[in-house]
C-alpha cells in the first residue's frame, strides 16, 4: 500500500527530498547550530514561510482539489495562532507575576496571583478579570487540543450549514469571506476577551525556555515547521491520491453528476474543508510563536485572499505548486517592500517598488489568472513531462 | 422687643417702592455696602436697587459689574468717568452730563465689586434684561436664567412674558417658566400642573427639570420612617453590593469592621512575629481559609479588632433597611413627576425609534447605492467584481479632483456625478473586455481576477493621492440636519442620499423595464443561449452592463465621499456589505437588492440600538444573521424563479 503510494505519487518524494536538504542546509547556515551565515531573524522569516506553505497546501486542496474557494482559511490559521498565544502569554505572565509576588511577606493565594496575571494581561484594554474563554489557558496540553478543536469545530458547523444548504461557488466564497470579516471584527473589540486591536504580544519567549537564546528557538520552531510541513504534505497527497481524492476531484469538476452517481457530496466536503481547517490552525500555532505578535488584522479577509493568490499562482491542484507560490510570493514580496529591488528611473518619474509592488502583484496575479491558469507548477509539469 | 421695634422703624425709613428718589440718593443709603460689597452683604441693596423701579438702575448695575464706577474719596459720592488726558471728568449717574472736569485720578476710588458679587449683580440685571428692548440682550437673559434654574427667577419672568414681542422667545420663555414653577412654585397644585405640562416636552432640559424633581439620596434606617417620601427600598445583594450596604450602616453605627481581601493581607503583614502570624506559619498564608483563621486568632487576643463574620453581616442587613428617599417630601408630587416622566420616556423611545428609523433608512439607501451595480453584474454576468469598491473609490476621487478645478461646490457636485459615472462606466467597460471576457465559465477565476485589479487599483490610488484623507466638500445647502423634534434629526446629506438612492431606482427601473438595452439585458439574464439565438448580441449586452453596473458604483463613491472621508480604502470598507446586500436580496433583480439593502441597513441600526457603543460587534451580529439566513433562503429574498435560475 505505502510503496503504491509513493508510486503514484513521485512528487511526495521528491519534495521530501527536498525539504530536507533545504532544513539542512539552514542549519548548518544557522546561527546557533552552524556558521552563523544566515542571521536568526531570517531563520525566522524561512520557518514561517514554512508554515505559510502548510496552509497553502491546505487552501490547495480545499479549492484546487475540491473546487471550494474558502476565503476563511487564513482565519482558521489566525484562531490557531491565538490558542497557542494565549497559553504563551498566560504563562510567561504567570512566572512574571509570581517572581515579582515572591518577595511579599505573605505569600500570594491564588486568585490573588490570578487576578495579578489578569490585570497584567487584560489592563491595556481596561479589564482585569479573565473572560471565560480563557480558562484553559493555564494548560498546555488543552491549549493544543484548543488549536486543533476551534479551528476544527468551527469548520464543521459553517461547513455544514453552508453545505447542507447547497451554497456553492462564488456565493460560498463570499459567504466564508463574511465569516472572516465577522471573526477579526469580533476580535477588534476591546471586550472581545483577547486584548481587542492589541492582540497578543510577546509570543516570542517561551515559558520554560527563557535562558535558551533566541536564535536556538528560531531553529527549533524552524523544524517543527518544516516536519509539520512535510507530514502534511505526505497527509494532503494521501488524502487527494487514491478513491477518496478520486471523489473530490470529480466533486471540483461537476458536484451534480458526482451526487448523482450516488455519493454523498456534502460528506466528502465537509470533511476536506474541516480537516484542511485542522492543519490550517496547526500551521498558525507554529507561525505565531516565530512572529511574536498576533492581533485581529493578521486575519482580515484581505489575508485569505492572498492565501488563494499564493495558490493560484503556484498553480492550482498540485501541493507542490501551493508551495511554490507561497515560497515565490512571499519571499518576492519581501525583496520589493524591504527596499531590495532596485528603483527604475523613467527619466519622469522614479518607480519605487515599495510604493508599485502592490500594483505589479496585482496586475500579475490577473495575468496569472488569464494566460496560466496552470501557474508556476503547470512550469514543472511541463519539464517533468519532458524529461 | 427693642430689636424688633428699630427692625419696623428700619423699614418705614426705607423708601417705599415707586417713590420718587434719584439713584445717588438711594445709593449714598447704602454708602458703605456699595462702596466695598461683599457678597454677604450686597443683597439688600440689590434688592432696594431693583425695588426702586428707576429708569438708569440697569445702567449702574451693568457699570457697577464691569467696574466703571468710582467713589470720591472726599464726600463718598458715585460717579461715572471720563479719561481727559491726564485728569478725569466726572459724569453724573442719572442724567450723564459731566458734573465736575479736571479732576485729579487720586481722588477717585475704583470699585471693584469680586465675582461673588459680579454674580449677584448679574442676577439682578437679568430681570431688566427679559424686558430690554434689544433682543439678544432678552435672549441672553434668557439663557442666563436657563443655566442655573433659581426660584428668585420666576416673577421676573414671569413679568417679562406678556410684554414679550417675539413669538419664539415668549415661547421659549413660558416654557422656563413652566419649568421654574414645576420646580419651585409656591403650591403644590401649582407644581403638579406645570409638571403635567412637561409630558409634551422632550428637550434634554425639561427632562433635566423631571430628573431634579425626583432627585433621591440613600438613606439607611431601622425602621422605614413615616413622614419621608420614599422612591424604593433597596435590597443588599440584589441592588447594591453587600459590602457596600454594611459600610454604610456602619457609618451610622459602630460595627465590627470588614475585612476584604486586600486589607487582610496588609493587616496581617503588619503582625508577623517570628515567621508567624496568630501562630499561623507566614508561608502557609497562602489561603483565604488561613489568613481568617489568623486574623481571628489576633483578634481573640485582642491585637486586632474583631472582625464582621457572614453571620454579623447578615444580621446587620436584615436589622437595617436601606432606602432612597426623594428630596422632594411632597409625594404628590414626585408620584406626578414619575408618571410624566414615564410619560416622557414613551415619547423619548418611540422618538428614538423614529431617528433610528431614519438612520437605518438612510443607510440602507447607501447600501442600495453600493450594491445595485454589483448586482446586475451579477445578475446578468454570474460574475462577482471584487474591484466594485475600489469602482466606488474611483468615483469618490473623481469628485474630489473636480473640486480641485471647480471651487463652487453646488457647480462641481453637479460636474462630478456625471464625470464620475463617466470615467467608472469607461474602467468597467475597459475591465470587461481586457480581463471579464476571457473568464466567463470560470466564475471563481474571475473573483480571483478582479480582485487582483482590485488590490492594483487600490495601490495606484495610494500612490497618486497619499494615504491621508482626502476631503469632498458638499455644498452649503447640504449642510446642518433636519430638526424634526428635541430627538429626532436627520442631515440633509443623508436625505440627499436617499433622493439620490430613489431617482436611480426609478431610472434602473425604467431603463430595464421600458427601454431596448433593458429588453435584452433581461433577456441575457434569464437565459443568455436563447438570447443570442433571437438576434441579441449577448457580448454588447454584458459589456454595456457592466459598464453601467461601474458606471453606478462611481456616482455611489460621489455620494459616499459626501459624508465620509475619501480615502484609497473606502471601497474595502463597503465591498462585504455590498456582497451581503446582493446575496441577501438575491441575484439579478432591482427589488430583491432594494429590499436586501432595506434588511442590512435596518439590521446594522437595529443591532447597535441594543449595543450603541459598539458598532463592530454589531457589524459581527449582522453577519452571523445572514450566514444563517441564508441557510434559509438560499436564493435571497427575491430569488430567480424557473430555468433562470440556473444551476
Amino acid at each position: 500500500m505505502n510503496r503504491s503510494f509513493i508510486a503514484r505519487n513521485p512528487s511526495v518524494l521528491w519534495f521530501l527530498a527536498f525539504l530536507g536538504i533545504f532544513t539542512l542546509a539552514v542549519t548548518l547556515m544557522a546561527e546557533a547550530t552552524g556558521t552563523g551565515f544566515i542571521s536568526t531573524s531570517f531563520v525566522k522569516t524561512l520557518g514561517k514561510t514554512l508554515c505559510l506553505c502548510l496552509v497553502a497546501i491546505a487552501m490547495d486542496v480545499v479549492w484546487g482539489y475540491c473546487g471550494i474557494l474558502s476565503l476563511g482559511h487564513f482565519a482558521f490559521f489566525g484562531i490557531g495562532g491565538y490558542a497557542i498565544g494565549m497559553w504563551l502569554m498566560y504563562a510567561r505572565t504567570e512566572t512574571i507575576v509570581t517572581d515579582s509576588m515572591a518577595a511579599q511577606v505573605v505569600p500570594p493565594s491564588p486568585q490573588e496571583v490570578s487576578d495579578a496575571i489578569a490585570s497584567q494581561i487584560f489592563g491595556v484594554v481596561g479589564a482585569s478579570e479573565f473572560p471565560p474563554i480563557w480558562a484553559f489557558a493555564h494548560s498546555l496540553p488543552l491549549q493544543l487540543l484548543m488549536v486543533v478543536l476551534v479551528p476544527g469545530l468551527l469548520a464543521l458547523v459553517f461547513g455544514w450549514l453552508a453545505f447542507r444548504s447547497r451554497v456553492t461557488g462564488v456565493y460560498l466564497s463570499i459567504l466564508t469571506q463574511a465569516m472572516t470579516l465577522a471573526l477579526s471584527l469580533y476580535l477588534f473589540q476591546n471586550d472581545s476577551g483577547l486584548r481587542g486591536n492589541n492582540g497578543l504580544s510577546g509570543l516570542q519567549n517561551i515559558p520554560g525556555f527563557e535562558s535558551t537564546p533566541q536564535s536556538m528557538v528560531s531553529m527549533v520552531f524552524f523544524w517543527a515547521s518544516a516536519l509539520a510541513l512535510a507530514l502534511g504534505y505526505i497527509l494532503f497527497a494521501w488524502v487527494v491520491s487514491g478513491k477518496m481524492g478520486s471523489v473530490i476531484r470529480a466533486i471540483r469538476d461537476d458536484e451534480t453528476r458526482v451526487r448523482f452517481l450516488g455519493y454523498h457530496v456534502e460528506s466528502y466536503k465537509l470533511f476536506v474543508f474541516t480537516l484542511t481547517a485542522v492543519i490550517a490552525g496547526i500551521a498558525g500555532a507554529l507561525y505565531y510563536p516565530q512572529a511574536g505578535i498576533i492581533n485581529p488584522a493578521e486575519i482580515a479577509p484581505i489575508a485569505s485572499i492572498y492565501l488563494a493568490v499564493w495558490v493560484a499562482i503556484g498553480g492550482r491542484g498540485r501541493l507542490y505548486g501551493a508551495v511554490m507560490g507561497t515560497v515565490f510570493v512571499t519571499l518576492a514580496s519581501s525583496w520589493f517592500t524591504g527596499g531590495g529591488a532596485p528603483d527604475i528611473n523613467l527619466g519622469f518619474y522614479t518607480i519605487q517598488w515599495t510604493d508599485w509592488w502592490l500594483v505589479l502583484l496585482g496586475l500579475s496575479f490577473v495575468a496569472v489568472t488569464l494566460f496560466a491558469p496552470q501557474g508556476l507548477g503547470g512550469l514543472v509539469d511541463k519539464i517533468a513531462r519532458k524529461s | 422687643m427693642l430689636r424688633a421695634l428699630l427692625a419696623v422703624l428700619l423699614i418705614a425709613w426705607l423708601p417705599a417702592p415707586g417713590f420718587s428718589q434719584d439713584l445717588q440718593s438711594l445709593l449714598q443709603e447704602h454708602q458703605e455696602e456699595v462702596a466695598k460689597p461683599s457678597r454677604r452683604t450686597v443683597t439688600p441693596v440689590l434688592e432696594a436697587l431693583s425695588a426702586s423701579g428707576l429708569p438708569e438702575v440697569p445702567r449702574f448695575l451693568e457699570r457697577w459689574q464691569g467696574k466703571a464706577v468710582y467713589v470720591r474719596e472726599a464726600d463718598g459720592l458715585f460717579f461715572y468717568i471720563e479719561e481727559t488726558g491726564d485728569t478725569l471728568t466726572l459724569l453724573d449717574l442719572t442724567s450723564g452730563d459731566a458734573v465736575a472736569t479736571g479732576v485729579a485720578s487720586d481722588a477717585l476710588d475704583q470699585i471693584k465689586p469680586n465675582g461673588g458679587v459680579r454674580r449677584a449683580i448679574a442676577e439682578t440685571l437679568v430681570q431688566f434684561q427679559l424686558s430690554d428692548p434689544d433682543i439678544t440682550k432678552r435672549q441672553d437673559a434668557v439663557d442666563a436664567i436657563a443655566r442655573g434654574l433659581d426660584p428668585s427667577q420666576i416673577p421676573p419672568l414671569a413679568a417679562s412674558i406678556d410684554g414679550e414681542p417675539d413669538a419664539a422667545l415668549k415661547t421659549r420663555k413660558e416654557r422656563l417658566l413652566n419649568y421654574l414653577v414645576a420646580r419651585f412654585g409656591d403650591t403644590s397644585e401649582a407644581r403638579i400642573e406645570a409638571i403635567e405640562a412637561l409630558s409634551s416636552d422632550l428637550s434634554v432640559d425639561a427632562r433635566a427639570v423631571l430628573s431634579q424633581i425626583l432627585a433621591t439620596r440613600t438613606e439607611i434606617a431601622e425602621d422605614l420612617p413615616e413622614d419621608a417620601n420614599i422612591a424604593r427600598v433597596l435590597v443588599p445583594g440584589t441592588d447594591l453590593p453587600e459590602a457596600e450596604a454594611y459600610a454604610m450602616i456602619g457609618e451610622q453605627t459602630d460595627l465590627p469592621a470588614l475585612v476584604d481581601a486586600s486589607s487582610i493581607r496588609t493587616t496581617l503583614e503588619r503582625h508577623v512575629e517570628d515567621g508567624k502570624v496568630g501562630g499561623i506559619p507566614v508561608g502557609q498564608l497562602g489561603t483565604s481559609d488561613r489568613r481568617l483563621r489568623a486574623y481571628d486568632t489576633l483578634a481573640e487576643a485582642g491585637t486586632l479588632p474583631p472582625r464582621a463574620t457572614p453571620e454579623i453581616i447578615a444580621e446587620t442587613l436584615a436589622a437595617w433597611t436601606i432606602y432612597e428617599a426623594y428630596d422632594e417630601p411632597d409625594s404628590a408630587i414626585t408620584d406626578a413627576a414619575e408618571r410624566t416622566q414615564d410619560a416622557v420616556q414613551t415619547r423619548v423611545g418611540m422618538s428614538q425609534a423614529g431617528d433610528l428609523a431614519l438612520d437605518a433608512i438612510s443607510l440602507a439607501s447607501i447600501y442600495f447605492l453600493a450594491a445595485i451595480g454589483l448586482a446586475i453584474t451579477f445578475g446578468v454576468m454570474g460574475v462577482i467584481n471584487m474591484a466594485h469598491g475600489e469602482f466606488i473609490m474611483m468615483g469618490a476621487y473623481t469628485g474630489y479632483v473636480v473640486q480641485l478645478f471647480i471651487p463652487d461646490y453646488t457647480l462641481s457636485l453637479i460636474v462630478a456625478l456625471p464625470l464620475a459615472f463617466a470615467v467608472t462606466f469607461g474602467a468597467g467597460v475597459a475591465m470587461e473586455r481586457l480581463v471579464i471576457r476571457w473568464l466567463y465559465n470560470r466564475p471563481l477565476e474571475t473573483l480571483l481576477a478582479t480582485f487582483g485589479v482590485s488590490i492594483a487599483l487600490q495601490q495606484l490610488a495610494k500612490n497618486i493621492f497619499g494615504t491621508q484623507a482626502r476631503p469632498l466638500t458638499s455644498p452649503d445647502w447640504l449642510d446642518g440636519a433636519w430638526q424634526i423634534n428635541d430627538v429626532i434629526a436627520i442631515s440633509y446629506i443623508r436625505i440627499a442620499i436617499f433622493v439620490l438612492a430613489l431617482l436611480f431606482l426609478a431610472l434602473l427601473l425604467f431603463i430595464l423595464k421600458r427601454t431596448r438595452l433593458g429588453l435584452e439585458v433581461r433577456a441575457v439574464t434569464q437565459n443568455p443561449r436563447m438570447a443570442a439565438s433571437m438576434g441579441i448580441n449577448p457580448d454588447r449586452i454584458k459589456m454595456m452592463t457592466f459598464g453601467l453596473g461601474s458606471g453606478i458604483a462611481g456616482i455611489a463613491g460621489v455620494a459616499i465621499g459626501l459624508y465620509a472621508k475619501v480615502t484609497s480604502e473606502m471601497g474595502a470598507d463597503y465591498i462585504v456589505q455590498s456582497f451581503m446586500t446582493v446575496v441577501v436580496g438575491g441575484v439579478g433583480n432591482v427589488w430583491g437588492t432594494l429590499a436586501g439593502a432595506f434588511m442590512i441597513g435596518t439590521l446594522q441600526k437595529g443591532i447597535e440600538w441594543f449595543n450603541p457603543s459598539n458598532t463592530l460587534a454589531a457589524q459581527t451580529y449582522m453577519i452571523l444573521f445572514i450566514i444563517l439566513f441564508i441557510q434559509f433562503r438560499p436564493k435571497g429574498i427575491v430569488a430567480l424563479k424557473g430555468r433562470a435560475a440556473g444551476d
